[in-house]
C-alpha cells in the first residue's frame, strides 16, 4: 500500500524571497496562519514552535533550511492527547520561480500508521495556503484562516479525531 | 442526473475571497475562463444535458462534454472528454464537478475529477498538474483582477501512456 501523503500545489504572484519570509518569520505567519506565530532560529535541528497566544499548537525541529528554495521541519501536534501520542510527521515546502510567479509545493508525509494528524491537516492546509496566497497578493489573509475560525476548527478537529480513534 | 459509476481520483480545494455568485460566473463564462483557463473559452448551454465546450484560442475544441448537474451558484457537474489529441479522444470521458460552499467572507471551491475506469497515474498526472494552475489563477483573478500566467506542456509520461493504450 502507498504511504499516506498530503500534497498541495499553488501558484502565487510573488517572489521566492517574499514567500520565504512569509513561511519563516513569525510576524508574517501570524497574519495568514490562523494567528499562529512560528518561532525558530532555523539552525539545523533547531526547535520550531507554533503558538497561538500562550498556547503551543505544534512543535518540531528544522530538517532543511535552504533559503528561497526548500524548508522542512518535523510536525508534532500538541493541542490534544489524541494527536500528541503520535510520533512527529514531516512538512516540506518547495519553492520554484516560474516567470513572474512562484510555484509552491507543500508535502506533508511520514505519518504514523492510522494517523489522526493526517485527517486534520488534509482539511487545514488548503485553508492556510489559500490564506497565504491572499496575504502575498492582496496584503491580508482570509477570515477562514483567522484566530477566531481556528478556535472553532480546533474543537471540531479534536472531536473528529477522537470519534475515529481506536 | 447522478453519475454513480464515476470514482473521484483528483480533488483540489481552494478558498477564494469572493461571493458564490462571483465564483459561479467565473466558472461559467468565457470572458473569465479565457483569462485563467490556459486561454480556453467556455461555451455552455445552461441546463442539464446541454453541451459544454472549452475552445482553444486557435479555435480548436480542447474539451467537450455535457452538463450533468446545474445548480447555480453552488454546483456544476459536466462530463469531460479531451479532444485536442487523437489518442485522448478515445479515452472514456470523465466527470468534473465544481462545488461552491460559502464560508463567511470567502467560499470554498472543491473541484473533483472522477473517472469510470482504472486510470493509470501517468494519465491522471495531466489534471493533477493543470488544476492547481487553473484554480490558483481563478483565485488571483477574482481577488486581484489579474490571473496567474504559467506556460505549461502536458506531462510527457501522460502522452506516452495514452498512446500506449489506444
Amino acid at each position: 500500500m502507498d504511504k499516506p501523503v498530503f500534497v498541495y500545489v499553488t501558484y502565487i504572484a510573488t517572489t521566492p524571497e517574499k514567500l520565504w519570509q512569509a513561511l519563516t518569520d513569525g510576524a508574517f505567519t501570524q497574519q495568514y496562519w490562523a494567528g499562529i506565530r512560528l518561532d525558530s532560529t532555523w539552525a539545523p535541528g533547531a526547535s520550531v514552535t507554533f503558538r497561538m497566544g500562550d498556547e503551543i499548537y505544534n512543535t518540531g525541529a528544522v530538517l532543511a533550511y535552504e533559503p528561497h528554495r526548500r524548508l522542512s521541519y518535523s510536525w508534532k501536534v500538541e493541542i490534544h492527547e489524541v494527536f500528541r501520542r503520535e510520533r512527529p510527521s514531516r512538512v516540506t515546502f518547495e519553492i520554484e520561480p516560474m516567470g513572474s510567479e512562484v510555484k509552491l509545493t507543500m508535502t506533508h508525509d511520514d505519518f504514523d500508521p492510522d494517523s489522526k494528524v493526517l485527517g486534520a491537516v488534509s482539511n487545514g492546509w488548503p485553508m492556510v495556503l489559500a490564506s497565504l496566497k491572499s496575504f502575498l497578493e492582496i496584503g491580508h489573509g482570509l477570515a477562514v484562516s483567522s484566530p477566531e475560525a481556528a478556535k472553532r476548527t480546533k474543537e471540531k478537529v479534536i472531536a473528529d479525531a477522537q470519534a475515529t480513534a481506536s | 442526473m447522478s453519475k454513480p459509476d464515476f470514482v473521484p481520483k483528483t480533488v483540489y480545494v481552494i478558498y477564494i475571497a469572493a461571493s458564490a455568485e462571483q465564483v459561479w460566473t467565473a466558472l461559467t463564462s468565457a470572458e473569465f475562463t479565457r483569462q485563467y483557463f490556459f486561454g480556453r473559452s467556455l461555451e455552455m448551454e445552461a441546463k442539464v444535458g446541454g453541451t459544454f465546450i472549452l475552445r482553444m484560442p486557435d479555435g480548436r475544441v480542447d474539451v467537450q462534454g455535457n452538463v450533468a448537474e446545474y445548480d447555480p451558484p453552488r454546483r456544476l457537474s459536466v462530463t469531460w472528454r479531451v479532444m485536442w489529441n487523437e489518442d485522448m479522444r478515445k479515452l472514456p470521458e470523465c466527470l468534473v464537478t465544481y462545488q461552491i460552499d460559502p464560508l463567511g467572507d470567502a467560499v470554498r471551491l472543491t473541484m473533483t475529477e472522477a473517472h469510470q475506469w482504472d486510470v493509470p497515474d501517468q494519465i491522471l498526472a495531466g489534471g493533477r498538474q493543470g488544476w492547481p494552475v487553473i484554480l490558483s489563477s481563478l483565485k488571483s483573478l477574482l481577488e486581484t483582477g489579474k490571473p496567474i500566467v504559467i506556460k505549461m506542456e502536458p506531462p510527457k509520461d501522460m502522452l506516452e501512456a495514452i498512446k500506449k493504450r489506444s
